[in-house]
Formats: structure tokens, sequence, C-alpha cells
């Protein structure tokens, strides 16, 4: 056993997800924490530590955001730390709640995750300029659009994948969030929809990116002893991953993500999974670009390079496949507040392996799961893997 | 979100509504300025730029000639040996034609972006930039052959920008 003691999920809890929500940053932190201690069955003062995830500062425009958002999640006077490594925040916060239980230095972890977008404006994406270098690369004006088209037509080429292939990701997600009750983009498209929309920054159109949002997530995690007190049927974490490339990202082939493939071996090896596409029954892969999805299957060697395009025409993907990826309605679907919408990813396979999905439940009593989630400058994978 | 929950937390807000000032909000427009200094080997790059010439660092380690430069390889973890310029032309690695400026406002005339392999770096050093004296952007090939348009030497400032843009190098 990787840690001192056996991790479980308990509780999950999440917020509508929408362009502009009345609420606070803090207000939906708490909405999110508070579902997730009731799910739990638990208070407040059952929770021994508190780690938050949110993205950069610049969309609240509050500095020192850990801080501000504590509150939210029931931190006060308990230990509490903010995590944030880019998009890829979402998941590598269970896997920092996971090394608290873990240690066995806390019986139980509130994991919160939280982005209000919309407070950046008149749009957020002018946040995301400053991520860059500000030597070589931002005086050219660089960006978040330019560098995921440069890799979508890197990874295009590379394997000869036409649009009409990729498409198929945003058609499948915006269709499988209709059946979510907190989606913000559930749509009937089609191929040619996505292929007629907008051109953004070719290849990248309209319908190929998810929107942005605000919105939170949380989970409870619980040593073995304790969730075994509380609950029949936990939810265990048995993988966490996480790796980050050089940000020398030009110097890279961006046809496939390695470090996705590092942090997923990580996981797979501590749950001890020797051939993901078989032993994965229901994957949440990180989808903020449709074909994100695909170059992320292939990292996470749930698809052979260049092959995942192929599986999504086959169906295989599909909730009703062999494979289901994002069930939910992924970030293309259910909405992209950056570090919650990769919380959301790990509620959904909470809810998947316990069964409580409804409509969105996938076929065949799905035994264990993984989420992934991507981040910074095209460098960053954070993956899950939880049992049932 | 689970079968078992039936209330679905947040209450959504009309963009209008915020703007129009029909929902009680806060402004605010920080004013915080940066001046960074280049550092050790974006110095020797910036100034190699004000000459004309591109300039990488070389690690007689791995023996990689690396573009941008830095002041120790990431890979050896140990100081770079040396500067060196490289040519001012290179190869299309990958590219995009981008509609949409930085705070997502749509422009007509698209920016052409790529990242260029540049020729005396070790493979796959590439660099961004930006495409020019390409009429029709669907001319543009992966591994076409580009070179660098400088600035006149007077106009130039030590900046990524002293390199206008990369024009291809041959016809078609």
């Amino acid at each position: 056993m990787f840690g001192k003691k056996r991790v479980a999920v308990i509780g999950a809890g999440m917020t509508l997800f929408r362009r502009n929500l009345k609420e606070t940053g803090k207000e939906l932190a708490w909405h999110a924490s508070k579902m997730a201690l009731d799910q739990a069955g638990l208070e407040p003062r059952d929770i021994q530590s508190v780690v938050m995830g949110t993205a950069p500062d610049a969309f609240d425009g509050v500095h020192m955001k850990g801080e501000y958002l504590a509150d939210g999640a029931g931190a006060w006077r308990k230990p509490y730390s903010r995590v944030f490594v880019g998009g890829g925040t979402g998941v590598f916060v269970i896997d920092a709640g996971w090394w608290h239980v873990a240690s066995g230095q806390f019986d139980t972890c509130l994991v919160v995750a939280e982005e209000k977008m919309s407070s950046c404006y008149p749009h957020p994406a002018y946040a995301f300029t400053t991520i860059f270098d500000p030597i070589y690369s931002r005086p050219l004006g660089v960006t978040l659009i330019w560098i995921f088209a440069l890799e979508m037509h890197r990874y295009m080429h590379r394997h000869g994948i036409k649009k009409e292939e990729i498409a198929l990701v945003s058609v499948k997600n915006k269709r499988n969030a209709l059946d979510h009750p907190c989606a913000q983009l559930g749509a009937n498209i089609t191929v040619e929809d996505v292929l007629n929309s907008e051109i953004m920054c070719w290849p990248v159109q309209r319908l190929d990116i998810s929107p942005t949002s605000d919105g939170a997530a949380a989970l409870v995690l619980a040593s073995e002893d304790v969730a075994k007190k509380l609950t029949d049927n936990p939810v265990w974490i048995d993988g966490t991953g996480w790796c980050i490339d050089t940000t020398f990202w030009t110097n890279r082939d961006l046809y496939y993500p390695k470090y996705v493939q590092c942090a997923a071996q990580m996981a797979y090896k501590m749950a001890g999974i020797k051939n993901p596409p078989k032993e994965i029954d229901v994957a949440e892969v990180y989808d903020p670009f449709d074909y994100k999805e695909l170059h992320h299957m292939e990292g996470l060697m749930l698809a052979r390079k260049g092959q995942a395009p192929k599986l999504t025409a086959d169906g295989v993907t599909q909730r009703d496949g062999d494979l289901p990826i994002n069930p939910s309605g992924g970030l293309l679907g259910v909405g992209n507040p950056i570090a919650a919408a990769g919380l959301m990813k790990c509620c959904e396979i909470f809810w998947q392996l316990r069964g409580e999905a409804g409509k969105r439940q996938v076929k065949g009593d799905p035994r264990t799961g993984l989420a992934q989630a991507w981040g910074d400058l095209m460098q960053y994978g954070s993956v899950v893997i939880m049992r049932s | 979100m689970s079968e078992k929950i039936k209330h679905f937390p947040g209450e959504e807000l009309k963009a209008r509504d915020i703007r129009e000032g029909k929902v009680p909000a806060v402004k605010h427009r920080p004013r915080i300025r940066y001046l960074w200094s280049a550092g050790i080997a974006m110095s020797r790059f910036l100034e190699g730029l004000k000459k004309g010439k591109i300039v990488a660092s070389t690690c007689e380690k791995c023996g990689r000639i690396m573009v941008p430069p830095r002041a120790f390889c990431e890979e050896c973890f140990k100081s770079v040996d040396g500067y060196t310029s490289v040519k001012d032309t290179g190869t299309i690695n990958t590219w995009s034609v981008s509609y949409v400026a930085g705070d997502a406002s749509r422009i007509k005339e698209p920016i052409l972006v790529a990242v260029i392999d540049i020729d005396g770096a070790s493979k796959g050093m590439g660099l961004l930039h930006i495409l020019g004296e390409i009429d029709d952007w669907k001319q543009i090939k992966f591994g076409m052959q580009v070179k660098a348009v400088w600035k006149p030497p007077e106009e130039r400032t030590g900046a990524i920008t002293d390199i206008k843009y990369f024009k291809p190098l041959k016809e078609g």
C-alpha cells in the first residue's frame, strides 16, 4: 500500500456552472463544501484539514485568493493550503488531499475547488495573456488560444487527423451534458455545426472550445477506518500521479503529452494497473478543447498514439461504449470554471462508481475510474484513479 | 451531480444586467506596471537581435544548441558553456491563424502564428513568431522554409519584435 492509510472519497458536491453567477467565489465554495459535507454526513468540526484549488488570482482580481476563499471552505482555524498548477489544479487538488490523509497526519480532508472567471471583464481570456514569458513571448501578442491551436495542428499533422474526426468529441460531450443538471452548454449539435462555426484561431473553431464559467466543486476524503464508519460504499483513491514538463514549450514536440503519460504511469503503478484500456471502466479526461480529449486519451495510454479518433468514431467512448469518456459532458458541455472543472470530473467518477449518476450512468457497474486534468503552458498533467 | 441531490445551488446572472448596473457590483482597474530585467541569457538574446542575429546557448555535456537561449541547461542542470549565433532561417514545425486578440475581441486581418525550428540549433529547437508576406494562409505548409525579416537597424530596440516576421524562403 502507498501511504500509511488507505483513503476514501465519501461525499461530493458542486454548484451550477454558468458564464455569470451572482454568488462570490467564497459563496460558491461554501455551497459546494456544504453539499459535500452533507453527503458525507459530516459537520465542519469533523474536518481536520482543508485543501483549496483555484487558478490564477487574475480572474477574481484578488491576490491571496486562497486566504480570500478560506472561510468558504470551512477552513478557519484549521490546517489549510491552496494548490495551483494551472488547469491541472482541479485534479491535483484531490492528489494533494490524498497525501494529507494517506500520510496518517489527518483522518479527514475537505477538498474544494473554485473559479469565478466572470469577474475579469470584458473577457477573462485577457488574464491568460499574463501567463507567458515576458521577454520573448508577450511582445508578440501571444494568447492562450494561439498555443492550443499550434498544439492541435501539430497533433493533426503528425497523425493525419481530420477536423471531422475531432469534432465528434464536441458533439458527444455537449450531448452528454444534456443529462447533467449543472451543465452550462448541453446541446444537440452535429459535426457540421462544429465545422461551420466561427474560426477563432485555425484549426480551432468556436464549437471546438469549452466556455468560460463560474462554479465550485468539493469532495470529502477520509481514512479507511473513518470512512467505513460513515458509509457502506466508499470510493477508494487507489492511484495519484502528477508531472510537469519544461516551460520551453516551443522546444517540445507538441503532438504527444509526455508529461501526462508520466503522471498516468505514476498513478497506474500505484493502482497496480497493467493494461489501462482494459482495466479502466470509465474516464473523465480533460477536454477544454475537443482535440484535447483525444490527445489526453493517448497520453493516458487509453488509446495508442494517433488511435483515439478511431475509438471515438467507433462509438467506444460513448456512455454505452466499452470505454466511456466524459459521461458528465466534460468541460465542453458542463463548463470550464478552471479548477472547479477538474474537480467536477473527480465528482463525476465518484458518482459513477457509486451508481448515482442517474441518466448519465455508464453501463456495466463500473469499478475503476480515472480523472485527469492538464495545465500551465501545455506542460502539466494530474491524474487520479478511484475504485469502488 | 448525484441523483440523490435535488437542489443545484447557483443564481445565474445575465452579463448585461451586471454591465448596466442592474445588480449591485463594484468596479476596479488595478494600476500595476512591470519592468523586467531580461536576465543573464535573454540579455544576450536581445542584444543579438539588435545586431540582426539569433543567439543560442550551448551545452557541451548534452551537445545541445538551444533557442531560446538559457543560462543553465535544464537537462544537465549545469551552466551553459557559451553563446553562439544560429541562422535566421528555419522550418515551420506547426502553425495557426488567429482571428482573436488577447481580450477575445475579433480581428479582421488574421495574425499568422508559427513555431519555427531554427536552422543551426539542435533538432526541434523552435521559436514562436509570426509569419508575413503570405497572401492566403492556405499557402502555409508544415515543413515550409522561412527566413526572418528584420526591422532596419536604426529601428531595432533589442526585442523579439526586432524580427518583424518570418517570410517563406521560396515561392510556393
